[in-house]
């Protein structure tokens, strides 16, 4: 059985648009909200980009402002400038 | 003893103001949006202006463009208000150390007489057309509709205004703080030919009437021919003699024209998208003011780079044209 990643986000304005983007860019993710937070989960990978999170908030965007709204995730990280990739790698 | 903490969700009464639930759904709104969209008032105005009575004080007929929906724009900044100004205070953050920086390192003293000649002959005059550019936008957002588009013209207006600022600074780094250059620059301002072109282009922009017209002749064409001429190639050309002080000094234009242009673009990307007759009446708002924003920069070119002044001219013209062919115009 494959299990999910996830990632997890205060659910406040800062976050909305990362929130959006993330499920912009993959549909097969499934989004729970919790009170105060946003859990986004997914079988096989997540992945969170840049280029439409710059899109939605109109600003350029250093994908490490993840960190101040992240509350927690689930999955191995591949990390560039541009991508933030979640799956696990067994 | 065992404690049981138990969470209980409380759910906001209402996502969102009504009228931006319509226009964008039942959810968490962002600032940007409440900040903006279907805040101006559309009827039920009192007395009509004394200076137009024809019109209401704010009416859509001020400008030939017609749109259903005068908030189908967006600017891809989201500028509000607030991050405007927070935006903008970064910007100048830069712009201040990049002065302290060529004053604490004496740079100023190392520029050659011709890049301060240039300056003075090039650079300076071009305070004065802020001025117009800051009363355009003024006008804009006056007779403008729509606050999606008003506000922003409005930051622009401002933006203007300190650009201009940042100008007359330098003028002051390059004449030792004495405030010569700036009087020097006024008078070339109203008498040197190779000015008199910019100058009457930036007066008839001031005369004109309707304000959708005024922001394809003013944010469109001149600012999009004149940014890349002025702090692209003629800034190029300062930078080729050492005069890279000059060329950190004028860091914030280039910044400003570089996050600016995205909003005119979207702006008349919309309008031009809209309808033909909306595409016909721009493109025939550009092919007018190119041409009269053509004859006057040329001579600006010439002076400020010599031979290669067409070449520069041509390559400003390259760029707004690359713009608005986003959009199936053309110059």
């Amino acid at each position: 059985m494959s299990q999910k990643v996830y990632i997890a986000l205060q659910d406040i304005e800062d976050a909305r648009p990362i929130i959006e983007a993330i499920t912009d860019d993959n549909p097969h993710a499934v989004l729970l909200k919790y009170p105060a937070m946003v859990r986004i989960e997914a079988e096989g990978k997540l992945v969170i980009k840049r280029e439409t999170i710059e899109e939605k908030v109109g600003r350029d965007f250093d994908l490490q402002e993840l960190h101040l709204t992240l509350i927690t995730l689930g999955g191995n990280i591949d990390e560039t400038d541009d991508e933030f990739i979640l799956q696990w790698k067994n | 003893m065992q404690v049981d903490i138990k969470t209980t969700e409380m759910k906001p009464i209402r996502n969102t103001y009504g009228h931006i639930a319509e226009r964008f759904g039942d959810k968490p709104a962002s600032r940007y949006q409440e900040a903006t969209y279907d805040l101006q008032a559309t009827d039920h105005f009192h007395y009509r202006p004394l200076w137009e009575p024809e019109k209401e004080l704010i009416d859509e007929s001020r400008t030939k463009l017609k749109m259903k929906d005068w908030y189908a724009f967006k600017d891809p900044r989201q500028f509000y208000y607030g991050t405007y100004v927070a935006a903008r205070a970064k910007m100048n953050e830069g712009a201040e150390a990049n002065f302290n920086f060529v004053d604490s390192k004496g740079l100023a003293e190392k520029l050659t007489d011709s890049v301060i000649s240039t300056v003075k002959e090039c650079i300076l005059p071009l305070r004065h057309l802020g001025l117009s550019a800051n009363m355009n936008n003024s006008e804009m957002t006056a007779k403008g509709f729509g606050t999606v588009t008003t506000q922003a013209t409005m930051y622009y207006a401002m933006d203007h205004l300190g650009i201009a600022q940042y100008i007359s600074r330098i003028g002051l780094v390059v004449d030792g703080n004495t405030g010569t250059s700036l009087t020097q620059a006024k008078a070339l301002w109203m008498d040197a030919p190779y000015l008199q072109g910019l100058r009457r282009l930036a007066e008839d922009t001031l005369c004109c009437d309707d304000w959708f017209e005024l922001f394809v002749a003013q944010n469109l064409v001149l600012d999009g021919m004149m940014y890349p001429l002025v702090y692209e190639s003629i800034i190029n050309s300062i930078e080729e003699q050492g005069g890279t002080a000059i060329s950190m000094l004028t860091d914030f234009m280039t910044q400003w024209m570089k996050e600016t242009k995205r909003w005119v673009d979207a702006e008349i990307n919309v309008a031009a998208g809209e309808s033909e007759y909306n595409k016909d009446l721009i493109q025939s708002w550009i092919t007018k003011w190119s041409k009269r924003a053509t004859e006057a920069l040329a001579p600006l070119a010439d002076k400020a780079l010599g031979a290669s002044g067409a070449a520069a001219m041509k390559d400003a013209a390259q760029s707004l044209n690359s713009r608005v062919a986003k959009c199936g115009l053309s110059l």
